[in-house]
């Protein structure tokens, strides 16, 4: 590493919420003044203690907080090296790591005196959270949602409805996750006065991407403790699944500091790098603009966004958390892509070793996981995040396996 | 550094005259019937021509200017064809009337931002407007932009409240385009005692120009909401023009430009039926 390595890498964002050249608050003058109200009330929460014992009792009696920490030993068993731990993020309420932020939003809403959920959904994983604590604190909730993932995650829509939210179909793009985005901030800019726009992953205007990653490093932070307790020691290797990012950013920041652990972030390749149909961000990127914040982005020549692709809604995102792409660019953390049938692979390899379905997003970090654990040494610790569970895919998974439920 | 902006207002307020200020897609329909358009905009009583660069994730434009972005994107529209565009606009002969290009940063930020400026300036382009470059973001692109003799056009919006507006102000130049309503582009309908006193508002920071846009989709409008500022946009009304003109293939129908020039002179007349108190 070069001469420039910080002290420490969990200093940032900056006061104008960069990580290095990453970030910023890219948003209409409608808005700012909002980014700006919330960046303070974030800042006033967390000086409260009563703001943390708040949310520290939601996560622990609401969303059954601690996750657990599981050796996965079958699967260590099978792949012949590394021991292989899963962080049970799936266990949580709703089934993923979504609850965790969206607990502390709602909370900020709630201080902030806002009356209206909005929020953006790919899978549905994080609408669903998002409708899960709208319900749970009796405020009014819209869902976007791009038409081909509400086509490709049915279950989810229909939980959404089922807890109260309006899920709103948007068919601008290619009807996915940033045109769900893009169409949450026109609502937002709309109806700026009584509105919190729930962001569901680590990016968006500063000061989103540092709360998300603050709501979201209790993973990190537990997964840290059990390991001490289980192992005696830290782990080696982190391996988590990046669409914007959230669920790596909670594993790995709390992590950051300790230079003996490789820290191992994985997109989404799709049909692979090389056709061009992927959600690679940092690999088969550049950086740009888009959402509020400057990152890796896929983008033609002429800067206009192009559209991903992966069998994970999750994870079908043309950009990444800024500060991703500044760990990429510092070189703390590595970022590696896997295709869809290797996902697909490890998704049924976890259901029939662990009894574990995963999510498509998890399962691949998990494909990622089977590739590098066989070369490893058998005292070498992998800690993955098994940030969802799989439910919502078996439909989708049905198909591409030619099954007709 | 006066720019062909600043001259075209000096003229306005001698003339007692509110601006018009039209807004078109580059390359909507496509290049030829875009660029038709843009030619004919002066004629039709247009006193300054806002271009939209397009981008495909338009996070503040409606419906209307988000179809017109795409057809643009379909058929090819790119960063170097929307400065050709003025470049050519320039070339036949029409040197006073200002160009202020409107968008997102990502594409110049992708085209580089010095790489733009020169280019922009050579092209003959008079002014930027950026949805998503705040004044927390000046120094990517709107303090180069003043340096390079290009004005940087400002967005105040009714959330911009008196806290902020000396920051918003502070290194806006060419004229302050007052957003009327709180929402996209096309949405809703500004209301003119409400925007009056917006604009008085401002006044207290800035001499300079307050234009108001978003939300003005007919010549009445034009004519009530130009009254209470220096100069009034409209944007979806003429793209939604533009659409109304497509065959079954998105191509222009024959005649079609110059229909959608009509419309944009009966809201130029609207905006001009107001005289103004000349010289104050």
């Amino acid at each position: 590493m070069s001469a420039l390595e910080p002290n420490s890498y969990r200093t940032g964002p900056d006061e104008r919420g960069h990580f290095g050249i990453f970030g910023g608050r890219f948003v209409a003058e409608t808005l700012m003044p909002l980014i700006l109200d919330l960046e303070q009330a974030y800042k006033d929460a967390k000086n409260d203690p009563a703001f943390h014992a708040e949310l520290d009792d939601l996560a622990r009696h609401y969303a059954g907080r601690p996750s657990p920490l599981y050796f996965a030993e079958r699967l260590t068993e099978h792949l012949g090296g590394a021991k292989i731990y899963f962080k049970r993020d799936e266990l949580n309420h709703t089934g993923s790591h979504k609850i965790n932020n969206c607990l502390g939003q709602i909370q900020l809403a709630r201080r902030m005196g806002k009356t209206r959920i909005i929020a953006e959904t790919g899978a549905g994983q994080h609408g669903v959270a998002t409708a899960t604590v709208a319900a749970r604190f009796g405020l009014p909730c819209v869902v976007y949602m791009g038409a081909t993932d509400i086509e490709r995650q049915k279950p989810n829509v229909f939980r959404m409805k089922l807890l109260g939210a309006e899920v709103v179909p948007v068919t601008s793009g290619t009807g996915t996750l940033k045109d769900a985005m893009n169409e949450a901030l026109r609502d937002w800019v709309t109806n700026v006065a009584d509105t919190f726009y729930i962001i569901g992953t680590a990016a968006g205007p500063h000061p989103y991407p540092q709360m998300v990653r603050d709501f979201q490093s209790v993973i990190g932070k537990e997964a840290k403790e059990q390991m001490q307790e289980r192992e005696g020691r830290l782990p080696d290797t982190l391996v988590a699944c990046i669409g914007g990012g959230s669920n790596a950013i909670g594993l790995f920041h709390p992590f950051l500091d300790d230079k003996s652990v490789d820290i191992l972030g994985v997109e989404a390749a799709g049909k692979g790098i090389e056709t061009g149909e992927h959600c690679a961000s940092l690999a088969g990127g550049e950086p740009g603009v888009l959402h509020g914040n400057r990152t890796y982005l896929l983008q033609t020549d002429d800067g206009q966004i192009k559209d991903g692709h992966s069998i994970s809604a999750g994870l079908d995102y043309p950009g990444i958390g800024p500060e991703h792409s500044w760990l990429k660019e510092i070189g703390r953390a590595k970022y590696v892509s896997v295709r869809d049938d290797e996902a697909l692979e490890a998704f049924q390899l976890c259901t029939r070793l662990e009894g574990i379905i995963p999510a498509l997003e998890p399962a691949h970090a998990l494909a990622h996981v089977a590739k590098i654990a066989p070369k490893l040494p058998k005292d070498h610790i992998v800690l993955m995040n098994m940030c969802g569970r799989g439910d919502k895919d078996v439909f989708s998974v049905a198909e591409h396996l030619g099954v007709s439920l | 550094m006066s720019t062909r902006v600043d001259a075209r207002f000096e003229k306005l307020k001698a003339e007692g005259r509110t601006a018009f200020v039209a807004f078109i897609t580059a390359g909507d329909p496509d290049l030829e019937s875009s660029y038709e358009l843009l030619a004919g905009l002066p004629g039709a009583g247009v006193d300054i021509i806002e271009l939209g660069m397009p981008f495909t994730d338009p996070m503040a434009d409606g419906p209307s200017v988000q179809a017109s972005t795409i057809r643009a994107l379909k058929a090819g529209q790119t960063m170097i064809k929307t400065l050709d565009m003025v470049r050519r606009f320039r070339a036949a002969g029409d040197n006073e009337t200002p160009i202020v290009l409107m968008g997102y940063y990502n594409p110049i930020y992708r085209y580089g931002v010095d790489a733009f400026l020169k280019d922009a300036v050579e092209a003959g382009v008079d002014g930027l407007i950026i949805v998503d470059l705040p004044p927390e973001e000046d120094e990517e692109l709107c303090l180069p932009s003043i340096k390079a003799g290009v004005n940087f056009i400002r967005l105040a919006t009714p959330t911009t409240d008196d806290k902020r507006l000396p920051a918003v102000v502070a290194h806006t130049t060419g004229f302050i385009y007052y957003v009327s309503i709180t929402g996209i582009t096309g949405a809703g309908s500004a209301v003119s005692h409400d925007v009056e006193a917006a604009v008085a508002r401002i006044r207290n920071y800035t001499k300079l120009p307050v234009v108001v846009g978003f939300g003005i989709k007919t010549p009445q409008q034009a004519a009530e909401l130009g009254a209470v500022a220096d100069g009034a946009v409209v944007g979806s009304a003429i793209v939604d023009a533009v659409r109304d003109e497509l065959d079954g293939n998105g191509k222009m129908k024959p005649g079609g430009a110059g229909r959608v020039l009509e419309k944009v002179r009966a809201l130029a007349d609207g905006a001009h039926s107001v005289r103004r108190a000349a010289a104050e």
